[in-house]
C-alpha cells in the first residue's frame, strides 16, 4: 500500500456475522484497541463504527476499573 | 427480576477457601432475598493491572445473578463494608452469559505465544496509524503528542 490515495474503506471489526462480542472481561480482545500507553485507540484508526466504539470504550473503562487492563503503562 | 453480573476482587492475602466462604456469604444474602445465583466463577489469583490498596494480586470472583434490586443493594453494601473486598462491579445485563466467561476461555492461552502475536498486531496497527498520519497532518501531530 504505497502512497495510494484510494485507501480501501476498512469495515468495522464488530459488525458482520462472525463479529466478536464486546465484553469487558475479554482482555485479549480489548487489548487490540488500546495503545501501548494504555489509551483507547481512536476509531478513525481502528475503523470501529461509532456505536461499537462507544460500547468498546465502556467495556475498556470497566476492565480498567477491575484492574484487568491498566489505566496507564509507563514506558 | 433483573439480571446482574457482579465481579468482586478479594485481597491477595486470604486463601482460596476463604474466598469461597466469602462468595458463599454473598450468595446466601441473595438467596435469602429471593434471588438466584445462576453461575459462580472463580478466576483465581490474578495479577492486578495496577496496585489497589497495596495489593499486587487479587482473587477474582464473578457471579451471574437473577435477583431483585434490593438484594443487590444489600450485597453491594456488604461488599463495601467488607475489608477483604478490594473492589466490586455490578452491572445489569440483558441476558446472562452461559458457559465459561472470556477470562476463563483465555486462560489456557495466557502464555507466551499469545503475547507474541498480540505484540505483532499492535506494531502493525501503529505502523498503519503512521501512514494515515501522512495524509492527515493534524492526526500526526496528535500522535507525536502521545509519544512525548
Amino acid at each position: 500500500m504505497s502512497r495510494s490515495f484510494f485507501r480501501r474503506r476498512k469495515s468495522c471489526p464488530f459488525s458482520g456475522d462472525s463479529a466478536p462480542v464486546i465484553d469487558y472481561k475479554d482482555t485479549k480482545l480489548l487489548s487490540r484497541f488500546v495503545s501501548e500507553r494504555g489509551k483507547i485507540v481512536p476509531s478513525r484508526i481502528t475503523a470501529v463504527s461509532a456505536k461499537k466504539q462507544r460500547e468498546l470504550a465502556r467495556a475498556i473503562k470497566r476492565a480498567r476499573f477491575l484492574a484487568l487492563v491498566p489505566y496507564v503503562t509507563k514506558t | 427480576m433483573p439480571l446482574y453480573e457482579s465481579v468482586f476482587i478479594a485481597r491477595q492475602d486470604i486463601a482460596a477457601p476463604q474466598v469461597d466462604n466469602l462468595s458463599d456469604n454473598f450468595q446466601q444474602v441473595i438467596e435469602g432475598q429471593g434471588g438466584r445465583v445462576a453461575k459462580r466463577e472463580y478466576w483465581g489469583l490474578r495479577t492486578l493491572a495496577y496496585k489497589i490498596k497495596k495489593n499486587r494480586k487479587g482473587h477474582y470472583v464473578l457471579m451471574n445473578i437473577d435477583a431483585p434490586a434490593e438484594a443487590m443493594h444489600e450485597v453491594e453494601r456488604q461488599m463495601r463494608i467488607h475489608d477483604d473486598v478490594l473492589r466490586y462491579l455490578t452491572i445489569r445485563v440483558d441476558e446472562l452469559e452461559e458457559g465459561p466467561s472470556a477470562v476463563l476461555r483465555n486462560k489456557g492461552s495466557e502464555d507466551r505465544p499469545r503475547r507474541g502475536r498480540d505484540g505483532d498486531s499492535r506494531d502493525r496497527k501503529v505502523a498503519s496509524a503512521d501512514s494515515d498520519g501522512d495524509n492527515k497532518p493534524d492526526s500526526k501531530t496528535d500522535d507525536e503528542g502521545e509519544e512525548a
